[in-house]
């Protein structure tokens, strides 16, 4: 039954993936909305990985600008420069896949770095130990005219399209929800009800916030380099303080812990972005308004801590179409009038 | 052989010193109770023993095992994995978890596979998921909370809570079990089912229990040896019937005669 219904989210998952791109290649979806589904497919990586950090760990992270940063400067230097880091043979996308992959594995390795000292601490100290991380990464980034300073990295090919980010999104969510299912990520929630219980449990917490940390920063370090190959070039002006709060309303949205969430509000606010292109000066304001409006309401977020399965929607699915089926009668005589 | 020993054990907090020249002993299958007037330094002591404090001074040997030695404690969950467990005085569940996922964080320390299985739910995963899941519930079991065990532990009630701590607590298999005043908020009636809990946790179990209490029904009812804690110092020692009728302890709980 396990097994079943877990071949039936991979069919699901890869028929949705393969329509769509039918869909994009015969011209049905015109380029600029292929283009927002592919930035639709980065940001829901992005508000997945830091919902890892912030909704299933308890942490405030406030630095996952700074990790797509890292990895997409860093997959940007190798697939421009054919003679470093991977041999030159390899090109193409082959060269991008490989240059996406250590992109995530030196932002993983940056958030080692980051993450020993500053898990330490505990709520603000730590938002306020990334929000600094984020800033560092994009001074640096600033300064480095290697990588072309303020102007940014230009002349980057356009390698990613909807198949890639989407493959990469699919195997985000599905890695973190079985992390989450796991021993491991049981450890992790654990540290987000009760840190001490945690730690009299035989959990170490330090540990598992790190890990919870490295794993959110290999696919922050994805995206990063999506991102930077859909754009054309990376810049210090696109991996700003704004990007990381724009991921985190992603995540309060949708409900700190909830991966579903997530991915809906990442596919929310992707299309509002759009639709608000016009208004783009006003789109911060209606973002912190929003952002207000739920803290007062619903501050665990849109979902809460659930998730939405497909045993949930089948199981209302099958009520519905037993409601429509059979009509309710509530006319049968009931044995009150003994 | 002691299962539990502290030497000398003193922690200060600035000038202020909470507990000082604590010497206590537990032997092997023992139940014993610590109790003392509110602020005595109860809870400081059981902080110290699993490692959320760090001593100023003294020593504590667990099993013939150093614990902590001038000044250097074992982080908690070390000391959880060396056979200590303990329950809190204001109930610390993992309350938006169910009864079951409680339990079953216990046994996290015994989780052989990596990260890897736990990625891609493959290899050692689903036996050893499958295996936790039996062993939780078989615990639950014994507990009599089993018909519980997908609700979210917030919405137990109170004396289940306290009962699902208890359990969550064992479920780490300690050779030491620590509750800090397990019929805090209970009626008598629960308090007497308890009681029972504990002897039965004993015998069934085979450890150690160390209790705060300030229900001196329970403690006396219940427990073979006493320590009695004021101002941070072990006042008196000994048996239910001695403590009953110490002067020193009469008089730290009722103050001195006029």
């Amino acid at each position: 039954m396990k097994r079943f219904q877990s071949l039936l989210q991979i069919l699901i998952a890869v028929g949705i993936g393969l329509f769509l791109q039918v869909l994009i290649n015969n011209g049905m979806i015109n380029p600029y909305y292929a283009h927002v589904m592919t930035n639709m497919c980065i940001f829901i990586t992005a508000a997945v990985s830091l919902n890892l950090i912030n909704g299933i760990c308890g942490q405030f992270s406030l630095g996952h600008a700074g990790f797509m940063a890292v990895g997409g400067y860093t997959a940007a230097i190798i697939t421009k420069n054919t003679s470093l880091f991977v041999p030159a043979m390899i090109s193409g996308q082959p060269r991008f896949f490989l240059a996406t992959l250590i992109g995530g594995i030196v932002a993983a390795f940056i958030g080692l770095l980051v993450g020993l000292p500053s898990l330490r601490l505990r709520g603000d100290y730590l938002a306020i130990t990334t929000l600094g991380f984020g800033e560092i990464i994009r001074i640096l980034l600033l300064n480095w005219q290697f990588v072309g300073g303020a102007s940014g990295y230009f002349g980057l090919k356009k390698y990613t399209n909807f198949t890639w980010a989407y493959i990469l999104a699919i195997i985000t969510i599905v890695i973190i929800r079985n992390f989450i299912q796991s021993s491991h990520g049981r450890a992790c929630i654990s540290i987000r009800e009760d840190e001490i219980a945690a730690e009299t449990m035989g959990v170490p917490t330090t540990r598992y916030k790190v890990i919870a940390f490295v794993i959110a920063a290999f696919f922050a370090g994805t995206a990063g380099s999506m991102m930077g190959h859909v754009n054309r070039m990376v810049s210090p002006a696109s991996f700003t303080f704004m990007l990381s709060i724009e991921i985190l309303l992603m995540v309060v949205l949708g409900g700190l812990g909830s991966i579903s969430g997530s991915v809906g509000a990442a596919i929310f606010l992707t299309f509002a972005n759009e639709a608000l292109r016009r208004f783009r000066a006003f789109r911060m304001i209606l973002y912190s308004l929003m952002m207000i409006v739920i803290m007062i309401f619903r501050p665990k977020g849109l979902l809460g801590t659930k998730e939405i399965s497909l045993h949930d929607i089948n199981k209302t699915m099958t009520g519905i179409l037993t409601k429509f089926k059979r009509p309710v009668k509530k006319d049968n005589p009931v044995e009150t009038s003994e | 052989m002691p299962v539990l020993e502290t030497t000398n054990l003193c922690i200060r907090f600035g000038g202020l010193t909470a507990v000082s020249d604590f010497n206590i002993c537990l032997e092997d299958g023992e139940l014993v109770g610590l109790i003392g007037p509110n602020g005595a330094g109860k809870t400081t002591v059981f902080n110290l023993l699993t490692g959320v404090y760090e001593p100023t001074e003294g020593a504590i040997s667990f099993c013939n095992e150093a614990l902590c030695s001038a000044g250097k404690a074992l982080q908690p969950y070390r000391i959880t994995m060396k056979g200590m467990a303990r329950t809190f005085q204001n109930i610390r569940l993992f309350k938006e978890l169910s009864v079951i996922d409680n339990v079953k964080i216990a046994y996290h320390q015994n989780v052989k596979y990596g990260l890897l299985p736990a990625f891609l739910h493959a290899g050692p995963y689903a036996a050893e998921e499958k295996e936790i899941e039996k062993k939780a519930i078989d615990f639950l079991e014994i507990f009599n909370l089993h018909g519980k065990k997908d609700e979210q532990a917030k919405n137990l009630p109170y004396g289940e809570q306290r009962r699902l701590e208890i359990a969550r607590a064992l479920a780490t298999n300690p050779k030491l079990l620590l509750l800090d005043e397990p019929a805090a908020g209970m009626n008598p009636q629960e308090t007497s089912q308890l009681m029972e809990l504990i002897r039965f946790i004993r015998d069934k179990f085979k450890l150690t229990i160390l209790l705060i209490e300030h229900d001196m029904a329970l403690v006396m009812g219940v427990c073979e040896r006493i320590y009695v804690l004021d101002y941070g110092k072990i006042i008196a020692h000994g048996s239910p019937a001695e403590i009953r009728c110490d002067p020193k302890v009469i008089e730290a709980y009722l103050g001195e005669a006029v």
